[in-house]
């Protein structure tokens, strides 16, 4: 149990730590490589709910392909590496709002489901099989599962690679 | 709790990957020479002065490439549990997933049809 | 867990994550020896016996010269980028089983295959990594196109790769070679073989699309700046990550560690049989990179795009399809893998019908293949010996 524990904490340190230090980092570089430490963690905590098929893919696909991408997006605009300020004229209002987005939360979401009255108090619901991919599988197409969010995906991918193509072919 | 003892050994690759790589590159350090001067630590470019700032004129065509992966990446991931539970499934899941993969490989031909899978 | 067992498992990581690095001494050898013979010469022969102690000298010399980290480069990174390229190719061998045994393998994952292209997914970012904080045009320019390179061939790899994972119904590896006791799945499926292996060739960056260290143009590209042991870890992880995708073609297309006289968790004389089935198998691909390596000229940018976009990725994709196509036919008419569920127990004599559907299958997906670009690649063939006869 104590390695739980230890991984947990791990995990948080690397996706908070990440979060942080990518918003601190003055070096866009470095900042696109702290997401990365950042999306590690989250994959390590998919890998504690028992989810190991969606932290091969979050490895996969977040850091395989979408980190590269703001890698790539970075270079482009090599200009902006060195920034000096730290803050500029908004931060105020930016905490303000930050800190009423996290009260908000806090209050309308954390207390009702985990807090000491809400809605979980007595524990999570334990199930005792754990789904594996083959049952995601099962599900993604069965005629009453997600077969029709499963076809809307692929017409969303559609989509994107669509606009991509005309956004970045503006040029023609 | 199954999913640690298949994966505290995973954690301990993890940790032993990034040690093992540093242990010949820290023996390096304590065992070659250091003698550093102007002209060893000049950026390379073909042994002459290097001309302008180190950056380079981004092609787009990397991003865009960058992004058709991206798509066909996502495509396989949903296509990898079809594939798994694909033996059990009855006909019904196969035209489903015909369907998915149709509608992307229609994207792959419109990207090629608009030359965006061109080099240059 | 016991201080003792946890110390137990340390061991057989520590293990297991030498292996990779390890192996990469002798196959330096194999390589030069090969590449020299393919050449009509002798390779390395001075340094011990036939040369054997050659990798051995040039790691000592790696170590020892000086390592010249050029100003302006973000020291960081600069140092990150050749251990995670070793990290990727060391985390791949935490997932690939050796042997016809349960302790032959460092995790036998439910994910076993998607966890190896993941992790191979990160020697990708170890190249952009290397190739930025360089502070060098070239290297960055390099690490660009390897990066394209790198990304654009696993969309065919893991295309291929899913016709194993849906023949044995799981990710996990041991599964995979344990489901091909009865009947190999390069015979149900050579097409997805071939592209898996071409796929991986462009994935570790063998000839012919070796682009990446065309050490006649972009002066090595994105390790312009590396000297010493880093620019070793790099060239021995290159090496390491060759031997392991030999390795994955041996298990999910040729059987693994199957061959007769071989069951699982057997007695130790069959466990030794299945292992030197095995390295016998994954040595064949390897020395068919070796010999790939060494006959083919290298290919341009622009015909590795359009290589794998307009020729690879539509295959793969129509091979798929025509596989998933003809799987279920089969297991509609009663005939296919559905009726012989586990495939462990299936012998070859049943699965041989659905085997003969699957490769006629393949057969077809490759005439329309030669049919459709048949015409256009003969045009182009006649047009370049046109002109070069021209001259």
């Amino acid at each position: 149990m104590i390695a739980q524990y230890i991984a947990f904490g791990v995990f948080a340190a690397a996706t908070l730590g990440g979060a942080v230090a990518l918003v601190w980092s003055r070096n866009l570089v470095h900042s696109a490589l702290y997401l990365i430490l950042s999306l590690f963690g989250t994959a390590g905590f998919f890998v504690l709910l028992s989810a190991p098929f969606l932290a091969a893919i979050q490895v996969l696909v977040y850091i395989g392909a979408i980190a590269i991408l703001f890698i790539f997006a970075v270079m482009l605009t090599r200009s902006l590496t060195n920034i000096t300020d730290l803050f500029n004229r908004q931060m105020w209002v930016g905490a303000l709002t930050g800190g009423l987005l996290f009260i908000t939360v806090l209050v309308g979401i954390i207390l009702p489901v985990w807090g000491p009255n809400g809605s979980l108090a007595e524990g999570l619901p334990r199930s005792v099989d754990v789904a594996t991919t083959r049952d995601i599988g099962l599900q993604l197409v069965s005629g009453n599962g997600y077969v029709l969010p499963f076809e809307l995906a692929s017409i969303l991918l559609t989509a994107a690679m669509i606009g991509a193509i005309v956004i970045a072919r503006e040029s023609e | 709790m199954n999913i640690l003892t298949e994966w505290t050994p995973i954690g301990l690759f993890f940790i032993i990957a990034a040690v093992l790589p540093a242990a010949p590159i820290l023996v390096a350090q304590l065992l070659n020479p250091s003698k550093p001067n102007d002209i060893k630590l000049q950026t390379y470019e073909c042994g002459v002065e290097t001309v302008g700032d180190t950056w380079v004129q981004f092609k787009v065509q990397y991003y865009i490439y960058g992004i058709v992966f991206l798509v066909f990446d996502v495509e396989m991931i949903f296509l990898i549990p079809w594939a798994i539970a694909f033996n059990e499934l009855d006909m019904f899941a196969f035209w489903a997933g015909f369907l998915f993969i149709f509608l992307l490989t229609d994207a792959l031909v419109y990207a090629w049809r608009k030359n965006a899978l061109e080099w240059e | 867990m016991t201080a003792l067992e946890f110390l137990g498992l340390l061991l057989i990581v520590a293990g297991f994550s030498t292996l990779p690095l390890l192996l990469a001494v002798p196959l330096i050898w194999v390589e030069r020896k090969v590449a020299a013979r393919i050449q009509d010469r002798f390779g390395p022969n001075r340094v011990g016996p036939y040369g054997l102690i050659q990798p051995i000298a040039d790691a000592i010399k790696l170590i020892t010269k000086e390592d010249i980290t050029p100003a302006g480069t973000d020291k960081f990174v600069y140092n990150l980028a050749p251990i995670l390229s070793v990290a990727s190719v060391v985390l791949m061998w935490a997932a690939i089983p050796l042997g016809p045994n349960q302790s032959l393998i460092g995790v036998d994952l439910e994910i076993g295959v998607l966890y190896i292209i993941a992790v191979a997914s990160l020697g990708t970012l170890a190249v952009m990594m290397a190739g930025w904080s360089s502070n060098n045009k070239y290297a960055l320019l390099g690490a660009f196109r390897v990066v394209a390179q790198l990304v654009s061939y696993e969309v065919p790899l893991v295309l291929s790769l899913l016709i194993p994972v849906l023949f044995a119904g799981s990710l996990s590896l041991q599964d995979i070679i344990i489901a091909q006791h009865g009947m190999w799945f390069i015979l149900m499926a050579p097409l997805a073989m071939l592209i898996f292996f071409v796929s991986a060739q462009a994935e570790t960056g063998r000839a012919p699309f070796d682009l990446l260290e065309a050490e006649s143009e972009l002066v090595a590209g994105f390790n312009i700046e590396y000297s010493g042991m880093k620019f070793g870890l790099f060239f021995a992880g290159e090496f390491a990550h060759v031997a392991t995708n030999g390795f994955l073609i041996a298990h999910l297309f040729l059987g693994g560690w199957q061959g007769p006289g071989v069951t699982f968790n057997g007695p130790w004389w069959s466990t030794l049989l299945g292992i030197f089935y095995f390295v016998l198998k994954a040595s064949i691909f390897y020395f068919m990179s070796l010999l790939l390596r060494n006959s083919v000229p290298r290919v341009r940018i622009d015909q590795l795009m359009d290589f794998n976009w307009k020729f690879l990725v539509p295959i793969s994709i129509g091979n798929l399809v025509m596989t998933a196509f003809l799987v279920m036919i089969t297991n509609a008419a009663g005939f296919g893998l559905a009726s012989y569920q586990p495939l462990s127990e299936a012998t070859f004599f049943e699965l041989l019908p659905v085997t003969l559907v699957l490769f006629l299958g393949n057969v077809v997906v490759l005439a329309v293949i030669v049919g459709t670009f048949g015409r256009q690649l003969r045009e182009e063939r006649l047009t370049v010996e046109a002109v070069a006869a021209g001259d």
